[in-house]
């Protein structure tokens, strides 16, 4: 880790987008490090498109400043802003071969014919199709066009990369490649990257950082790994991941739920809470000890890599919580449906979370 | 609300394209402005307007033979003869003042003095014009040269006049029948047609297809002289099947009409028949309904609003047309051949304004209907929708065979009479074959002057229309902000629609012969006449431009622009080529009205701008029938010629393109 805080890319400083009285984008503001892939994740409708084409300058923004490196480009028209984009639809033109979708932005009259066709060239060799110049974009596949597209809104080296939801046409195996070789690509350009995604796997497995959004606005920023592990909110704890909703009441460290107290980390709120868990979380032990309850299982679903059971506490008035168990523990702790169990629910991932009784 | 947090609006900075695409869309914008909307505002103070003579205005001082002036008159005081209690006239209307003195002669000796009242009163001496209250001085002999000129009110009078005139109104009440009973037959021979060629397996599919688009290749007079070849009372072939009725009237109306508006009304109940979807007759026959009830149930509910909208589209071409009544309506009076009658034949600009209104209202409304109905057609499809493959069933194959052959001999029939007409050298007493009848310099109408005149109009019309057409249909479709302004003209794009071909041509009379108008030295000439046919079928044109554009992803725009392209290299190098087929499309449109076009034409040609159809017309009316049918013929061969053209140029670029559009 650098001790010295990386540069600010891009700043954007409370932005608002309303279209007539519905409020789109409300006070978002966010800083986007030099160099960093940073990924806008977010249920449909949460605002995370329309932001990105407010930094693309395509949908003006109704107020707030986005500052890019270090000039204010808020009310600039595209093109004179510096980025390349990607769209799902990946948008290739159509009549023209991969050569000329390539060296659209390229052309023009001081630049050397044979400089053009080289930067095609390794253009081409840089996102894998080298031999793939001469067709046209419907006789590619939709992977391959996707990597064309990219090719060419990287061509004239712009300094800020956006990708609208670049994956989402494409088959799940493509999708899960392309992933790797996009965020590949992108690491080794060293180009500021902003992805627009609903798919948080996506999102996880490929940004720096990632921006949460519901709402029009932010719920949360951080590394993928903070978001998973520490969510903001209640709406980031259950959007990212499963997660086990459960009505509490907290005092201190203590949180109880239907009559059982355990410890928990309660965020420093009292009264009526949710108390949150995820099902890796909820441990299968052989002793009984602080946090620990009986359970049965009332249903085991085998997901491939682990099994997801359903358990119920007759201690919390027939609560219900999911568990996901490995293969070994179900095969070395025997379980199965109707099984009783003790599992642990450790208190430091027992989280509360604003919010009362339905 | 938090929304106090939030700070000062942006306001765009616009970049050179922004400023480009506005200028263009404010061209194009003023362009339909001048062509549509000011022309339609002239037409519709006109028919508000009112003329009459304020003899009010007026003051006159008469001498006796010594030179001795009299008292001080005015007009109005005057003892007047009794045709002056009604002083209504029209814009052209001129009043001799010497008409107001009965005793008045040009050789008495008696000397006048005249004056205006004020500043406002004009009055021609000779084509002097003089206003104001100054006194002029005249002989007898220059006094019979002073002529006054109308003054305008605004008002209703003229719809009053309208509505109380009851052969006048009448052609209401004959032009909404002939247009109902046209509606319910055109729509019903056009739905059993539509249904044999996309849900049987009968024969010549591709024949029949291709004979139901004749009509649309000849103007509409013509099937009006093939029905008097065929059935006149004295002279007809087949005159006996009339059995004693007259084809002049409302029967050759209707058989007409149903022949021009069938091919309209067979294309939009076809599209209407290909959507439905297929997976909803395999469910009514795995549930055993029988056909007539899967019929009832599936295949009408499926395109009611197709049939609808075939109704109101058919509705709208026969209320509106004008050269089919004005052949054979024979005293039958209709809308469209009113306003004619008052405007050419009777110079009643005002009264002719009047009918355009009573004709706006109909139109307009059966317009709006079929807008409401097509936007429905469109959410009935869905994109899982699987198409229909109609399986083999000889009874009922055979029998729509032989139903489609009746309709394609009615179509080829009317096109081979008017054939046989053009080269019969006399009917009936010469049956020999001649081409005399091409000899168009030995009769009225213009000759062969107006056939190349039509050729230079469907030429230009094709080439400007269609380049004014797609840029106006990128510009609403494809630009950024500015939406108050894109939708004005998405409003004014759709309007031709609705505004019926007369109504249009009156329009302009009254907008470009106004002498003060700028663009007053279009009228007369081959420009006005292109202006006019653009703006008379833009609506179609604008529709066919914004759906292929439409298709189009709409991020090329926003790709183009990342990559700081100006936005004429996209429309250029992607825009147009992708849009070729439906370019084609639109030129071959516009060429093809343009050729068969009468209604808005007949009021703007000159003697240097007649047209070929308006010729046909015209020495339809001089009694020159065979030669109109020969002109009539004309006007088909080109047109045939060239939409062979347009398929052959079809296929060559689809061809061209394959290898990008398809894939593979």
């Amino acid at each position: 880790m650098l001790d010295s805080s990386p540069a600010i890319y891009l700043r954007i400083e409370n932005l608002w987008k309303n279209f007539g009285v519905f409020t789109a984008l409300r006070e978002i503001s966010l800083e986007v490090f030099d160099g960093e892939f940073l990924c806008f994740l977010g249920p449909s409708g949460c605002g995370k498109t329309t932001l990105l084409r407010a930094i693309a300058g395509l949908d003006l923004q109704t107020a707030g400043t986005i500052e890019q490196s270090g000039r204010d480009v808020s009310n600039l028209p595209p093109s004179e802003r510096d980025f390349g984009i990607v769209f799902q639809s990946y948008a290739l033109f159509p009549n023209l071969t991969i050569e000329k979708n390539i060296s659209y932005g390229l052309e023009n009259a001081k630049r050397p014919k044979a400089e053009i066709k080289a930067r095609v060239a390794e253009l081409l060799e840089l996102v894998g199709l080298p031999e793939q110049g001469k067709k046209y974009p419907a006789q590619l596949s939709g992977g391959q066009q996707q990597r064309i597209a990219l090719a060419r809104a990287i061509a004239t080296n712009p300094g800020l990369l956006l990708l609208d939801e670049p994956l989402s046409a494409l088959d799940a195996k493509v999708r899960i490649f392309l992933r790797h070789e996009v965020k590949e690509l992108q690491r080794k350009l060293g180009i500021t990257t902003v992805m627009v995604t609903h798919d948080q796997e996506e999102a996880l497995s490929m940004a720096d950082r990632i921006v949460v959004m519901n709402h029009g606005t932010i719920e949360q920023v951080g590394t993928p790994l903070e978001i998973y592990r520490d969510p903001a909110s209640l709406f980031v704890a259950d959007f990212i991941g499963a997660m086990n909703q459960i009505p509490a009441s907290a005092a201190d460290d203590k949180v109880t739920i239907a009559n059982v107290e355990m410890r928990g980390n309660n965020n420093g709120l009292n009264g009526d809470v949710i108390a949150t868990i995820r099902p890796e979380d909820v441990l299968p032990v052989e002793q009984a000890g602080e946090n620990t309850l009986e359970v049965v299982i009332r249903s085991m679903e085998f997901l491939g890599s682990f099994f997801r059971a359903q358990l119920t506490s007759a201690e919390m008035g027939g609560t219900e919580i999911e568990a996901d168990f490995s293969i070994n523990a179900v095969r070395r702790l025997e379980l199965k449906k109707g099984a009783s169990l003790l599992v642990q629910l450790p208190a430091e991932r027992l989280k509360s979370f604003p919010g009362g009784i339905k | 609300m938090t929304t106090a947090t939030m700070g000062p609006k942006v306001k765009p900075k616009l970049g050179r394209d922004d400023w480009a695409q506005r200028s263009f869309m404010l061209v194009i914008g003023l362009y339909l402005i001048i062509a549509l909307a000011l022309p339609l505002w002239a037409m519709l103070s006109k028919a508000f307007s009112t003329y009459y003579f304020d003899l009010g205005q007026y003051e006159v001082q008469v001498s006796d033979a010594e030179g001795i002036f009299g008292p001080v008159q005015n007009l109005a005081d005057l003892d007047l003869p009794p045709e002056f209690e009604d002083l209504s006239t029209n814009t052209n209307g001129r009043l001799g003042i010497t008409k107001l003195f009965p005793d008045f002669s040009f050789r008495s000796p008696v000397n006048y003095r005249f004056r205006g009242v004020s500043s406002d009163a004009v009055f021609l001496v000779g084509s002097e014009r003089n206003t104001g209250p100054e006194w002029i001085e005249l002989d007898s002999n220059t006094f019979r040269r002073v002529v006054l000129r109308p003054e305008t009110e605004r008002g209703i009078s003229n719809f009053v006049t309208y509505f109380s005139t009851p052969a006048l109104f009448q052609s209401v009440q004959n032009s909404l029948l002939i247009a109902a009973i046209t509606t319910v037959i055109t729509v019903a021979l056009a739905f059993w047609f539509a249904y044999a060629l996309a849900r049987s397996k009968m024969h010549l599919k591709g024949v029949f297809r291709m004979v139901a688009m004749l009509p649309i290749l000849v103007p509409s007079l013509l099937p009006g002289i093939a029905l008097l070849y065929l059935f006149s009372p004295r002279q007809g072939m087949l005159k006996a099947l009339m059995f004693g009725y007259d084809i002049n009237g409302p029967i050759g109306i209707v058989i007409g009409s149903v022949f021009f508006t069938f091919p309209h009304a067979m294309i939009i109940i076809s599209t209407a028949l290909s959507i439905s979807d297929a997976r909803l007759f395999e469910a009514s026959i795995s549930l055993k309904a029988s056909r007539w009830k899967t019929f009832w149930t599936v295949t009408i509910p499926g395109a009611r609003y197709g049939l609808f909208s075939a109704a109101f589209v058919v509705f709208n071409l026969v209320i509106t047309d004008f050269g089919l009544p004005k052949v054979i309506g024979g005293n039958f009076n209709m809308l469209a051949v009113d306003i004619y009658k008052q405007v050419i034949g009777q110079q009643n600009f005002e009264m002719g304004a009047v009918v355009s209104m009573v004709l706006l209202a109909p139109a307009l409304l059966a317009f709006g209907i079929d807008r409401r109905m097509q936007k429905k057609q469109v959410a009935l499809l869905t994109a899982r929708s699987v198409v229909y493959e109609p399986k083999p069933n000889p009874l009922v194959d055979w029998g729509f065979f032989a139903y489609s052959t009746l309709v394609a001999i009615f179509m080829v029939g009317i096109i081979a009479v008017s054939q046989f007409a053009a080269l019969i050298r006399q009917w009936p007493y010469n049956l020999s074959f001649s081409l005399s009848n091409y000899d168009f310099s030995r009769m009225d109408g213009g000759g062969w002057g107006s056939y190349t005149n039509s050729l230079t109009l469907a030429i230009s019309t094709a080439i400007i229309g269609t380049v004014v057409v797609f840029l106006g249909a990128y510009m609403v479709e494809k630009t950024n902000g500015f939406e108050r302004g894109r939708a004005v003209f998405q409003g004014l794009a759709m309007l031709p629609m609705a505004i019926p071909g007369m109504v249009l041509g009156i329009a302009y009379i009254f907008f470009f012969n106004n002498p003060s108008n700028p663009f007053n030295f279009m009228y007369g000439t081959m420009a006005i006449l292109v202006v006019s046919t653009v703006t008379h079928f833009y609506t179609v044109s604008h529709l066919t431009a914004i759906t292929a554009l439409k298709q189009m992803d709409g991020e090329f725009e926003s790709v183009s622009q990342s990559l700081k392209q100006p936005f004429y290299k996209l429309f250029w190098r992607v825009t147009v080529p992708v849009s070729l087929p439906a370019i084609l499309n639109i030129s071959i449109y516009l060429f093809v009205n343009a050729m068969t076009t009468v209604s808005a034409v007949v009021f703007l040609y000159s003697t240097d701008t007649a047209l070929a159809s308006v010729a046909v017309l015209n020495m339809n009316d001089a009694g020159d029938i065979a030669p109109a049918a020969a002109m009539g013929m004309m006007i088909f061969y080109t047109n045939a010629g060239a939409r062979i053209l347009h398929a052959l140029l079809s296929k060559r670029i689809l061809a061209r393109s394959n290898a990008w559009r398809s894939g593979s």
